[in-house]
């Protein structure tokens, strides 16, 4: 993608949008970045960095008891065995959710997120309301997720305010055992690895 | 600083905006804002001048607005641009979109920049000292109010929680005086606090809140109380 051959004459321009042609193009012309570093970068998160690569360490510690248990004790480096490192995961540590526990993560602070495994956020998790209310009724959220969960199970919210990043090890549901590795990726969501959800049993399954 | 930033804890946003099949970005220039954001990076990052947005335009701002909001007060202060040639180049191009730079191709650039992003960087520094407290001690969080930017959000301060492991030495990202960085590393511990203590009887039933906790942050229940003025750093 690029910002450059756009022909702006299609639409109206945004103020955030002429700000940004106007920043950007100042910083090319200074020397400071590149115009295909922009582009590049840009689709490196919209492409290639996202909840496929978390995706791919659920199913493989749902497969794998010795990755999950690596997985579980040191996250960073179990999630760097399947080449997702870098750029806020320099410390990632993942939970499991089980039928007695449930964790989900927030960052009532700012936004923080483990990108190598999940990407960027989506708006819900950056909004006032998430930021807010996950810390103070967990479970009211959850609600709005649509995950009842019941008074006996212990909601654990994980507030990522200092340089470690969460990510959730949702459970796996039942009727998937017959799945592959390859199967079982594609039925893991990112909502789940946030803990906002848990992962449903595929209709082939139930 | 006790800003808008700090949300934990607060009433009144309403429900939580679900989008289905939500794009990475809705705009192209918010991809092109964060590119810029992660290709311009400074030492003391831009937390500080997001938290110092007035709260009336942090409300009103989207996320990738913050951001930009944010870079652009950033590169400024840094003397890398000038907020008039700033100003004239976006009159420039509200007039005419065509008068953007032209585009500058440099691979290795792209290159090296893709190496830095996939670098392991660790928050990890070497210990200086012996961890003050241990997994399953009671901490209290002291009650400070910095200015300027700090991890603690403000809904732990006074608080007990119980200490559940340590993370390792991480440098200290609290500004004070604001825009001060410092190079001081600390234990920085996982915090288990319950959800009655924190939010008292309008708790949910069966909730914990965990969170992060450099050393000074905290104090010991048994020895201080919460107006105490001593540093929940100092070794004993």
């Amino acid at each position: 993608m690029s910002g450059h051959h756009d022909d702006g004459h299609t639409h109206e321009q945004s103020e955030p949008e002429i700000r940004t042609k106007a920043l950007e193009s100042l910083l090319v012309e200074k020397g400071l970045i590149s115009t295909d570093e922009i582009d590049e970068v840009a689709r490196l998160y919209e492409q290639d960095i996202g909840p496929m690569n978390g995706a791919k360490v659920v199913a493989r510690a749902w497969t794998d008891p010795e990755y999950k248990r690596r997985l579980l004790e040191e996250g960073t480096s179990a999630i760097a065995e399947l080449g997702y490192e870098g750029a806020q995961g320099a410390k990632i540590a993942v939970f499991e959710n089980t039928s007695d526990v449930h964790n989900m993560v927030v960052c009532t602070l700012c936004s923080c997120y483990p990108w190598p495994v999940l990407g960027l956020p989506p708006t819900w998790y950056k909004s006032e309301a998430y930021r807010s209310r996950a810390v103070i009724e967990p479970r009211s959220v959850l609600k709005e997720f649509g995950t009842e969960l019941e008074d006996e199970v212990e909601v654990r919210v994980w507030d990522s305010n200092s340089e470690v990043r969460y990510m959730v090890l949702p459970e796996r549901p039942a009727g998937t055992e017959g799945m592959s590795e390859e199967q079982l990726i594609d039925i893991v969501t990112r909502d789940a690895m946030i803990g906002v959800t848990r992962v449903p049993a595929p209709a082939s399954a139930v | 600083m006790n800003g808008i930033h700090d949300m934990g804890g607060m009433h009144g946003f309403g429900r939580v905006p679900i989008e289905v099949n939500e794009p990475v970005f809705h705009e192209e220039w918010e991809g092109r804002v964060w590119a810029i954001n992660l290709c311009t990076r400074m030492p003391a990052g831009l937390r500080p001048e997001i938290e110092v947005i007035p709260p009336a335009s942090y409300l009103r701002y989207s996320y990738y607005e913050k951001w930009l909001h944010a870079k652009v007060e950033g590169l400024i202060k840094a003397g890398l641009i000038d907020r008039d040639e700033l100003a004239q180049r976006e009159v420039a191009i509200a007039a005419d979109p065509a008068a953007v730079a032209n585009p500058i191709i440099e691979p290795a650039r792209v290159t090296e920049r893709l190496e830095r992003l996939h670098t392991f960087n660790s928050p990890d520094t070497e210990p200086t000292g012996e961890p003050q407290f241990r997994a399953g001690n009671e901490v209290r969080v002291r009650n400070i109010n910095p200015p300027g930017h700090t991890r603690m959000p403000r809904y732990t301060r006074g608080h007990i929680g119980i200490v559940q492991q340590l993370w390792g030495w991480h440098r200290i990202e609290d500004q004070d005086p604001p825009g001060v960085m410092t190079e001081r590393a600390e234990p920085v511990y996982s915090v288990r606090f319950e959800g009655a203590e924190l939010w008292g009887d309008q708790a949910e039933p069966n909730q914990a809140v965990y969170i992060d906790m450099w050393e000074s942050y905290l104090e010991s229940p048994e020895t201080t109380g919460p107006n105490s003025e001593s540093n929940g750093s100092s070794k004993s």
